[in-house]
């Protein structure tokens, strides 16, 4: 393979594929390294695509035959104590109108084969089961291609764009960017369980088109910081649960017991009854936030996606800023051709145009969120208990005046919370968030 | 509550390389000088196990996240990507 190529991409995901697909399309000869036997076949997320970005790219991408499994009409938010919990859910009638496919979910095995099909039908390369080992440097420094673990193996190109995801060791080895600290990286565990589509359908009140999403804090999580999810696919469920990476050590969980005892929650079990896993799959999320991002563009090369740590863990978008920062790698690399300039100032743009767009503006905005969620524990643990024990009292009619309710449940959050420490949880809350 | 990942396991799809694509630097080192031995915890794979006096390798049921390397308290393995096409090949994802 001593081709010499415009572009290497690195990664066949939702960036590599969006850079992938706007160069090739502009004409530029793009090679793609997938290590996967396709693309898709190591690529996890919670399963939510968003119409929005994905349209800057495919405008067309329902027509063009993109894999929906179900289109996002309800979002549920649940706040779980050990034994029971609140449920928040918006629902709307935009959502299956004129907002239809702001959100969508999909199975990424199918979703990132079809996706990188469309970029080959542009002219891009895709070349899977190759693991890019190494990158090449010229004598500057600067990167002008990369080295796999196939025989002759040397991809030459102009530009090489790293888009191999959050888990690199590629990173690791060349130092493009550092590798994670345990505390920046959450661990999730996401199995698929099969159910009747009818059966689906009837769960969660919707049609056969339509899906739910349910987002999960609190004891879940079982004292760790972290999240749990429930969406729904045609004829499937995903269920997952993450937790920093650290806590994981710390705490001594074990992920596969985390996920069983999600399972077992009075909440979740009746969701998922009869159900048949079929697959059981790991992967991390990047929640280092805005402080972890790397240099994102050098001499050479650009980084996006999840290799670059875009991430955004309150509103569990992924897939959006990969797509999007993807696509601005593309713009960039296009006008450093019209410059001929491949240096990092000729790919200087990249960084200027992150920085407009909503992916900075959206990852600055919580750059205080990760630590917030990581030291205030009492947000999975005593909080949502102390919030379920006033919920049951309330609820509960048992001859008791309400007045003595009232004084009941004050008392337990003095005892358990304290008055200062809640109002200092909800004001730093409100901070990391602004 | 006890939960076979074993059982976890076998829904997934494996093409098995034939060496490990994960290999710990140096066994003494484990047993020695490492404490919490967080490996057997926060493995989703349970791909370290303690069999007598040294933790073993399971590499065959890795699901490829990474977390044993930067999870290692003493960074003590050594870790690749499984051959192009080789490791965990997601049906559903």
């Amino acid at each position: 393979m001593k081709e010499a190529f415009d572009v290497a991409i690195v990664g066949a995901g939702p960036a590599g594929i969006s850079a992938a697909y706007i160069l090739a399309a502009a004409g530029k000869k793009v090679i793609v390294l997938e290590r996967g036997e396709h693309p898709g076949s190591k690529n996890v997320s919670g399963g939510v695509l968003y119409g929005h970005d994905l349209a800057q790219i495919i405008p067309d991408y329902l027509e063009k035959g993109c894999p929906v499994e179900r289109n996002v009409v309800e979002s549920r938010l649940w706040y779980l104590a050990k034994e029971g919990g609140f449920s928040v859910s918006y629902r709307d009638r935009a959502f299956d109108g004129e907002r239809k496919y702001n959100a969508f979910t999909v199975s990424r095995a199918k979703f990132d084969c079809w996706y990188a099909d469309q970029a080959r039908r542009k002219g891009a390369l895709i070349v899977p089961s190759t693991v890019v080992t190494d990158l090449i440097h010229n004598n500057a420094g600067a990167v002008t291609g990369v080295i796999t673990q196939r025989e002759d193996g040397e991809v030459r190109a102009k530009v090489t764009l790293l888009a191999d995801g959050i888990n690199s060791p590629l990173a690791a080895r060349t130092g493009f960017r550092p590798e994670p600290k345990p505390e920046q990286v959450a661990l999730a565990v996401k199995e698929i369980i099969n159910l009747p589509t009818d059966v689906i359908n009837e769960r969660f009140g919707v049609s056969e088109s339509e899906g739910v999403t349910t987002e999960i804090l609190g004891q879940v999580t079982e004292g760790m910081d972290g999240v749990a999810f429930i969406y729904t696919n045609r004829s499937s469920l995903s269920l997952g649960i993450g937790a920093n990476l650290l806590d994981f050590a710390t705490y001594k969980r074990k992920p596969y017991e985390l996920i069983e005892n999600l399972k077992q929650h009075p909440m979740v079990a009746p969701l998922i009854s009869g159900g048949k896993p079929m697959e059981y799959i790991a992967h991390w999320l990047a929640e280092g936030g805005y402080d972890a991002i790397p240099r994102l563009y050098g001499d050479g090369y650009l980084i996006a996606g999840d290799s670059a740590m875009l991430f955004n863990t309150l509103h569990r978008e992924g897939n959006n800023l990969a797509m999007a920062s993807g696509k601005m790698a593309a713009e960039s690399i296009l006008e450093a051709f019209k410059l001929r300039d491949f240096s990092r100032s000729g790919l200087r743009s990249y960084g200027d145009r992150l920085a407009k767009s909503f992916v900075m503006k959206d990852m600055k905005k919580y750059r205080r969120l990760s630590k917030f969620l990581y030291r205030n524990k009492e947000i999975f643990t005593k909080l949502p208990e102390v919030a379920s024990f006033g919920a049951r009292e309330i609820i509960t009619v048992n001859g008791v005046s309400k007045k003595d309710k009232e004084r009941l449940i004050l008392d337990k959050i003095r005892t358990d919370i304290s008055f200062p420490r809640l109002i200092r949880l909800m004001w730093q809350g409100w901070r990391a968030t602004r | 509550m006890s939960v076979s990942v074993q059982d976890k396991l076998f829904l997934d799809r494996f093409k098995v390389d034939e060496v490990s694509h994960l290999r710990i630097i140096d066994n003494k080192k484990c047993i020695d000088e490492c404490r919490d031995q967080a490996c057997l915890y926060l493995c989703p794979a349970n791909v370290y196990r303690v069999e007598k006096d040294c933790i073993t390798v399971n590499y065959e049921g890795c699901l490829e996240c990474g977390s044993c390397r930067i999870g290692c308290a003493k960074l003590n393995i050594e870790w690749r990507f499984p051959k192009g096409g080789y490791g965990v090949s997601h049906k559903f994802g």
